[in-house]
């Protein structure tokens, strides 16, 4: 049965970016405290750990996301694990959003000045202290402005967990335009929808850039 | 007993040993003044003796602390021990009276009130009182690194090192540095100091050691030193750099 595109269609279209800002925002989130240990880990002297988070890193960015998706999705599945589609397209969101936030993160904490760590562990801070109150203060204002470009990515990447049938934005598009035959209207509207999200998230990247080259290194 | 001893300390970086068999003892007030040529080893010493740099042999005791690696006894000698560096090494982030606070409020605990009683105390002694809360980058060079040593005394070490704090400094800026060290030195406070400026270090220092080749080469009194000095490389070095 064909129906016409009308409010009912566009609420639902609204509703599904509900899920999609549900899955960046689960995928920041865990995939932020994943990246924090990775970066840390990245700099940190001990060698095994520091391979170990290389490792990953490369791998994880070396094979497509939808990879990653069909692992956590269909893999764990046949191990035994039946995880619900969120479920297993949060995971995998989180794995891929981990790998690369921990790579840009290491690169602020490495652009920290030497002195910096040096001067403060002549103060006798410890390391967690060099780290919370000297160290990641000054690399959040470097960090800053990829990781914002890197979540607009991670918005547009959560399409492919439409793959699992998760209903988030671009899944929901393809289920309103098997009913309406539309599709130069829906798909029109979905990426409207996605550069609604996305747009004001690049605007606050491009602001922040601008304001992030506050300190002068003496 | 002496406060920072050491006795024949080698350290060398890949192929290159920039410290081969250094003995140095300092007492109590005095006010070492490590003189040079670059790569002489000077500067090296120097951050032995807060453990920046590892040795690799040798034996190093400052206030009381045998020089050991091992975190926690690492940081309980650098907590009697100030170091101003040549590029201040301020953190940026953090307001003037945050710097000097930090430190003594994490390590020391001092509370909150008292970290900033303490705080204004030491701005007040380098004359830096009125910028307690500006941000570094807006403070002149001269003014960081006075803020910088500000930061040091703020933990109260019995030792301040200083590593060519006045080498990033215009020639007026130099001077209210060296002023302030000067204080100190009046104050009775043990310093050793890299240091390109001879006349200060002639004027202000109790004992003057030249570092030649990863060894102190010729060590005394400048006025002595100065005025007849013992070794050609010494008396050579003073000839280039006292004008």
């Amino acid at each position: 049965m064909i129906r016409p595109f009308g409010m009912q269609e566009f609420l639902f279209l609204i509703e599904s970016a509900g899920w999609t800002l549900l899955l960046t925002l689960i995928a920041s989130i865990l995939g932020g405290v994943l990246a924090l240990g990775l970066a840390i880990a990245r700099v940190s002297v001990h060698i095994v750990l520091k391979e170990v988070a290389r490792l990953y890193i490369s791998v994880i960015q070396g094979i497509p996301v939808l990879m990653v998706l069909f692992l956590s999705y269909y893999g764990l599945a046949q191990a035994g694990l039946d995880l619900p589609p969120v479920i297993a397209a949060s995971v995998a969101l989180s794995i891929y959003a981990s790998a690369y936030l921990g790579d840009i993160w290491r690169g602020a904490i490495q652009s920290v000045h030497r002195q910096q760590w040096e001067a403060s562990a002549s103060l006798a801070l410890t390391r967690m202290q060099q780290y919370r109150y000297v160290i990641l203060p000054q690399s959040v204002k470097i960090a800053l402005p990829p990781t914002v470009g890197f979540l607009v990515q991670l918005v547009k990447n959560t399409s492919i967990v439409s793959i699992v049938s998760v209903i988030e934005l671009t899944r929901a598009g393809q289920l309103v335009n098997n009913v309406t035959f539309e599709p130069f209207k829906v798909f029109i509207i979905v990426a409207l929808i996605y550069l609604a999200i996305c747009y004001p998230m690049s605007r606050a990247s491009r602001y922040l850039e601008g304001k992030s080259r506050v300190y002068r290194n003496g | 007993m002496s406060i920072v001893t050491v006795e024949n300390v080698h350290k060398r970086f890949g192929q290159n040993e920039v410290l081969k068999g250094v003995s140095l003892r300092v007492e109590r007030g005095q006010v070492v003044a490590l003189l040079g040529r670059s790569g002489s080893g000077k500067s090296t010493l120097l951050r032995c003796l807060n453990g920046l740099e590892v040795i690799d042999s040798g034996r190093i005791e400052v206030a009381g602390h045998e020089m050991s690696y091992e975190p926690a006894r690492l940081r309980a000698l650098r907590e009697d021990v100030g170091i101003v560096f040549q590029s201040y090494n301020l953190f940026p982030h953090l307001s003037v009276a945050e710097n000097i606070m930090l430190a003594p409020g994490l390590v020391k605990r001092v509370d909150k009130a008292a970290n900033r009683r303490l705080a204004e105390q030491v701005l007040e002694r380098i004359g830096l009182l009125d910028k307690i809360d500006e941000y570094p980058d807006s403070l002149s060079g001269g003014q960081q690194q006075r803020v910088a040593i500000a930061r040091a005394l703020a933990m109260e070490p019995r030792v301040m090192l200083f590593d060519e704090v006045t080498s990033a400094l215009d020639p007026e800026l130099t001077e209210e540095v060296l002023e302030v060290i000067e204080q100190l030195a009046r104050d009775g406070m043990t310093m050793m100091l890299v240091t390109h400026e001879m006349n200060f270090a002639r004027r202000v220092a109790s004992t003057v050691v030249f570092m030649n080749e990863g060894t102190i080469w010729e060590t005394g009194e400048p006025e002595a030193m100065f005025s007849n000095p013992k070794t050609s490389e010494f008396k050579a070095f003073t000839q280039r750099n006292v004008k």
